[in-house]
């Protein structure tokens, strides 16, 4: 099959509708999980999801709509657990984490499944999904986009500080377990395309990498939902090329391209930062009485290779450890 | 009773924290336009009773009034602007002084509703009372402490509140921050704000303070006029001089139980 015969194939134009809609909708909301700092939640909805898939595939209903529901009840509680207080959160995550897995698994084998459908929903697969699924999958991506998108102010301020938006009216209870059920949902959506034990990682790493570069949650979540685009369509594609030579689940090229991706972006991030720390302005009163330096032929100004940082109302030459201010005709120490 | 009308007021108030009580026997008005300190030492309950106030800590017995409106039939939170009691305003993703200040706004907004004009004078003038509108591209982790905490008080300060609950904003804030503070706090008070204000120590906030309540273990233990900070840690009040920077007091009054093993020696004794 050509390239071109490739991409115009139902089963690869599915694909890439889904992915394209994984990839806005997943980042999305986990930029309000990494904010609360529950970046590991979407993997504990995807284990309790395992369970939804096999519980679909056992009763031949829809292992999709199975998951979708499971996977609700999963955040939920994970949700209630977390409120109660007395388990923190990590703890309740584990909890579901291994329960969601274990069932799945029992269940599809009580059910005679193979191994190789399960797997497709664990990995995600190119091949599977129906003109329904695709339909199913846009609806909930397009819900799950308008109330992250739409009510964003009110999660935002619930998620930077919980006990303020309290007092400023906002039902807070409602705002998590929606976000829970937002995550919930987006799992499920990104299931057939990078699979439940990896969709955690398209909910997280654009995140990650988007905030290695970004000052706001605005262009945070905005940076994620195309990065996140970006590796979804884009490893799926890889996959597809790939698997002329060998056997490619789109899953793992999907969370790798996302990976690289932050690679590239942490560097620069630590370099960013560190440029930001030194150019801060010096504390304003902060000179002593006058103080010259000592013998000084070179010459500061622009481009002198030396860093320039403000000081009140001029600019220090940060010179060897010194702090160089022009002063007559000679440099002072401040 | 003050002769104008009372913005918060605590009857016969009570909080159990854990079955244990924390508070008890509070009774406590603050009339409009009142500007006060409540003070205490660490775990005299000062925190606990703001908390309680704004609806945060449930109370055991007693009733708590809003602006003559009991508590839970309270719905204009548009009218309080609290500043909790955070080491930082940072969270797990970057966000933009602007923006954090944008959500104090929220009380104020409808539902799916784009920032109007009005919203946005408003987020630029907290910005301007606190001095950091220079600031508000940054990132809220990139400011020193005390500029996050005039970050949470340009917060409260956006909703355009008429009543300001605020707990311990000067801890661990160095002296000019502290008198940036007390600029802001200045403004609002001359604009007929009422203000609950928690401290451990007042520093440049004093002169703004026009009512003392100092609390001790739960209960009120001074309620008059303003206190100059030693005063407040007078033995007459059975505390002793217990400071945040004294590490390690050991009479430090907790919310905890101290639970020692019959080989230590009693409590605060060495």
């Amino acid at each position: 099959m050509s390239p071109d015969e490739l991409f115009a194939a139902p089963f690869m134009q599915r694909a890439l509708i889904a992915a394209l809609l994984t990839g806005l909708a997943a980042p999305a909301v986990g930029t309000f999980l990494v904010q609360r700092r529950l970046a590991l939640m979407g993997d504990g909805i995807g284990h309790v999801a395992v369970t939804g898939v096999a519980i679909g595939l056992v009763t031949n209903t829809s292992p999709l709509w199975a998951a979708v529901i499971v996977a609700i009840a999963g955040a939920v509680l994970i949700e209630v657990i977390r409120e109660r207080g007395q388990t923190n959160g990590d703890v309740a995550l584990a909890l579901l984490f291994y329960g969601g897995l274990a069932g799945g698994i029992l269940i599809s084998g009580i059910g005679g499944s193979s191994a190789a459908t399960l797997q497709r929903y664990l990995f995600g697969s190119l091949t599977t999904m129906s003109i329904d699924d695709v339909i199913v999958t846009m609806g909930l991506a397009a819900a799950v986009l308008a109330l992250c998108l739409g009510l964003a102010p009110q999660l935002f301020a619930v998620a930077q500080d919980q006990e303020f938006a309290r007092v400023a009216g906002l039902r807070v209870r409602f705002y998590n377990v929606l976000v829970a059920v937002l995550a919930a949902v987006s799992v499920t959506v990104a299931m057939r395309t990078v699979g439940l034990l990896l969709v955690s990682a398209l909910m997280v790493v654009p995140v990650a990498t988007a905030q290695q570069l970004t000052r706001s949650f605005r262009t945070t979540i905005a940076a994620a939902m195309v990065l996140g685009t970006v590796a979804s369509v884009g490893g799926l594609v890889i996959a597809a090329f790939a698997s002329y030579q060998v056997d490619a689940a789109p899953g793992p090229t999907i969370v790798l391209l996302a990976l690289a991706g932050y690679v590239v972006a942490w560097p620069v991030g630590v370099w960013a930062r560190r440029r930001a720390r030194l150019r801060a302005p010096f504390l304003s009163g902060s000179a002593p009485g006058h103080e010259p330096a000592g013998e000084h032929p070179h010459q500061h100004g622009p481009g002198c290779g030396h860093l320039a940082v403000p000081h009140d109302d001029h600019v220090d030459y940060v010179h060897d450890g010194h702090r160089h201010a022009e002063h007559d005709h000679h440099y002072d120490e401040h | 009773m003050p002769l104008t009308p009372a913005a918060v007021s605590i009857a016969d108030g009570a909080v159990e924290i854990g079955g244990r009580p924390v508070l008890r026997g509070i009774d406590l008005t603050v009339g409009v336009g009142d500007f006060l300190a409540l003070m205490g030492a660490n775990g005299s309950g000062k925190s606990t009773l703001v908390r309680a106030l704004v609806g945060l800590r449930p109370l055991s017995k007693g009733e708590v009034r809003l602006f003559d409106t009991p508590l839970d039939d309270f719905g204009t939170w548009h009218r309080i602007g609290f500043v909790p009691q955070r080491a930082t305003a940072a969270s797990g993703v970057p966000a933009s002084v602007w923006e954090v200040v944008a959500a104090g706004r929220l009380t104020r907004r409808r539902l799916l509703r784009p920032l109007s004009r009005v919203d946005r004078a408003a987020i630029e003038e907290a910005l301007e009372v606190v001095g950091l509108a220079h600031r508000r591209r940054d990132a809220v982790s990139h400011l020193s402490g005390g500029q996050q905490q005039r970050v949470l008080i340009a917060r409260a300060l956006a909703g355009e509140p008429e009543l300001f609950f605020l707990d311990e904003p000067t801890a661990g804030v160095d002296l000019p921050n502290q008198q940036a503070l007390a600029g802001a706090l200045a403004a609002l008070k001359a604009r007929g704000a009422t203000v609950v204000l928690v401290a451990h120590e007042l520093g440049p906030l004093a002169p703004l303070v026009d009512r003392a309540v100092v609390m001790r273990d739960g209960r009120l233990a001074y309620d008059g006029a303003p206190l100059r900070d030693h005063e407040v840690h007078q033995s007459w009040f059975g505390e002793p001089h217990t400071h945040h920077h004294h590490p390690a007091s050991p009479d430090h009054q907790d919310h905890a139980p101290r639970v020692t093993s019959p080989l230590d020696p009693p409590n605060g004794r060495q």
